[in-house]
């Protein structure tokens, strides 16, 4: 049987945050549109829309992706985590209160994509170096604060996490 | 982003006759992030993506009992480097890997993208060619086998004709005493372009070199096969001399342009320089090192 050519509104059923989502997207809109203008969830940003500045960045099936690069009907059957989902009910996330604690962020447009960055590192490698946290994070641009404060904050939210586990 | 189609095959079949129906307007999706990219800034004139991931030779990363590789079109860079078999075989491709764009984009971007992409600084592209690498195409006549170095043809442009698509790639079974490596030069340290990028390919017989290959991207209109360069180096020994000579002709063979990433005087440079260190990091590998200039 051949392959059914979509357009208009598709209907795409993901799991977003634990919770099952049903949404109508059209194949022009990308992740990051569906996540912000579909579901409300505006905490993704849109920076440079072409992959390059990491503040649409989600983790999506385990690996860290950049929404604006992803279609939204690509979405279909996946497993997404964006920012609204990083603090639990109990409290903030040790990236979140590592942020705040080492002042890593200044306007704030781009510490969603940074979390959810460093929050897919520390998945992955709960005792990076320095030069892991800043190759890592490479992708991520921030315009305040030079860098150096979230490249803190990661490692010391590493530290919590490590005690934690 | 203009308004479009999106189609989501599971066979290579449905994806031909979709390609074939849809001629040029219609361009395969896989990790997408050059084609998604490249739609919404209107600099591919496409409205039908056809979503590589759910054809099974396009995502799948395969050893038969020989140790021969194919690696589907839409296997993404991370699950090259996070694969230890793979990255001790072809450690040229997985030096590319991981220095295309950030953590991010090497979550979803493809090796087989990046062929198709056809860039003239396509990183994995040189790391491809020296490996010796072959490209599987299924089209509407059938399937065909492209060696890499033949696959691109101008910047952006490459072999495929209406109605085909590229499966996987096939890489020829690692042999002991073989060692390779790519690198770029860049202005900062990461998330780049390449102004040169370099690939080498040794072989060890003791300390004579029995094959080589090297391969150069951002010098040309297509990433550049110098065959001379590794022909030179056959019954040659394993050291700085022969690497010297052997990036001399890198450096003849390189016709790089002016533009805003760096001149031509600058690339000729390059390509002699990035050449020597390719070549000192293939044979460190090829000894059981590593690059001294690697991470």
């Amino acid at each position: 049987m051949a392959t059914e050519l979509k357009s208009g509104k598709v209907h795409v059923q993901a799991t977003i945050n634990g919770e099952i989502v049903d949404v109508l997207a059209e194949p022009r809109e990308s992740l990051l549109e569906v996540l912000r203008d579909h579901l409300e969830l505006t905490g993704a940003k849109e920076g440079c829309n072409n992959g390059n500045c990491g503040a649409c960045n989600v983790i999506m099936d385990g690996r860290l992706v950049n929404s604006c690069c992803v279609l939204g009907v690509e979405a279909a059957g996946a497993t997404i985590e964006t920012i609204e989902g990083v603090a639990s009910p109990a409290g903030l996330h040790p990236l979140q209160d590592a942020f705040l604690e080492n002042a890593a962020l200044q306007c704030g447009v781009c510490t969603p994509g940074f979390i959810v960055a460093a929050k897919a590192l520390l998945d992955e490698n709960p005792n990076p170096t320095e030069y892991d946290v800043r190759w890592w994070l490479a992708g991520n641009l921030c315009r305040c604060t030079g860098y150096d404060k979230i490249v803190r904050a990661v490692l010391d939210a590493a530290e919590r996490v490590r005690a934690e586990a | 982003m203009r308004a479009i189609q999106y189609a989501a095959p599971t066979t290579v079949d449905d994806a031909v006759s979709i390609l074939a129906e849809h001629g040029p307007r219609a361009r395969m999706l896989a990790g997408g992030t050059d084609i998604i990219v490249q739609v919404r800034e209107d600099a591919r004139d496409a409205d039908v993506l056809v979503d590589a991931k759910h054809i099974p030779e396009l995502t799948s990363l395969t050893v038969d009992a020989d140790g021969v590789t194919t690696l589907g079109a839409a296997v993404p860079c991370y699950e090259l480097y996070n694969d230890a078999q793979f990255a001790a075989a072809y450690p040229a491709i997985v030096d590319a890997a991981r220095i295309i764009g950030s953590t991010g984009i090497q979550g979803r971007a493809s090796v087989g993208g990046n062929l198709c992409n056809s860039g003239p600084a396509g990183d994995t592209i040189p790391a491809l060619i020296v490996h010796t690498a072959a490209c599987n195409i299924s089209g509407p006549g059938g399937a065909r086998q492209v060696a890499v170095e033949d696959f691109c043809t101008a910047p952006g442009r490459n072999v495929l004709g209406n109605g085909e698509l590229l499966v996987s790639l096939t890489l020829p079974a690692p042999s002991a005493g073989s060692g390779s490596h790519y690198l770029r030069f860049i202005p900062r340290n990461e998330m780049d372009i390449a102004v040169v990028g370099a690939g080498a390919f040794l072989q060890l017989d003791g300390d004579t070199i029995s094959a080589a290959r090297v391969a150069l991207a951002a010098v040309a209109p297509t990433p550049l096969f110098v065959r001379e360069a590794g022909d030179a180096l056959v019954g040659a020994p394993a050291d700085e001399a022969s690497f010297a000579a052997a990036a001399d002709l890198a450096r003849s063979a390189a016709s790089p342009i002016d533009d805003m990433r760096g001149t031509v005087a600058h690339r000729k440079q390059l390509s002699y320089v990035l050449t020597q260190r390719a070549l000192r990091g293939a044979a460190a590998r090829a000894q059981g090192g590593s690059p001294s200039n690697g991470h």
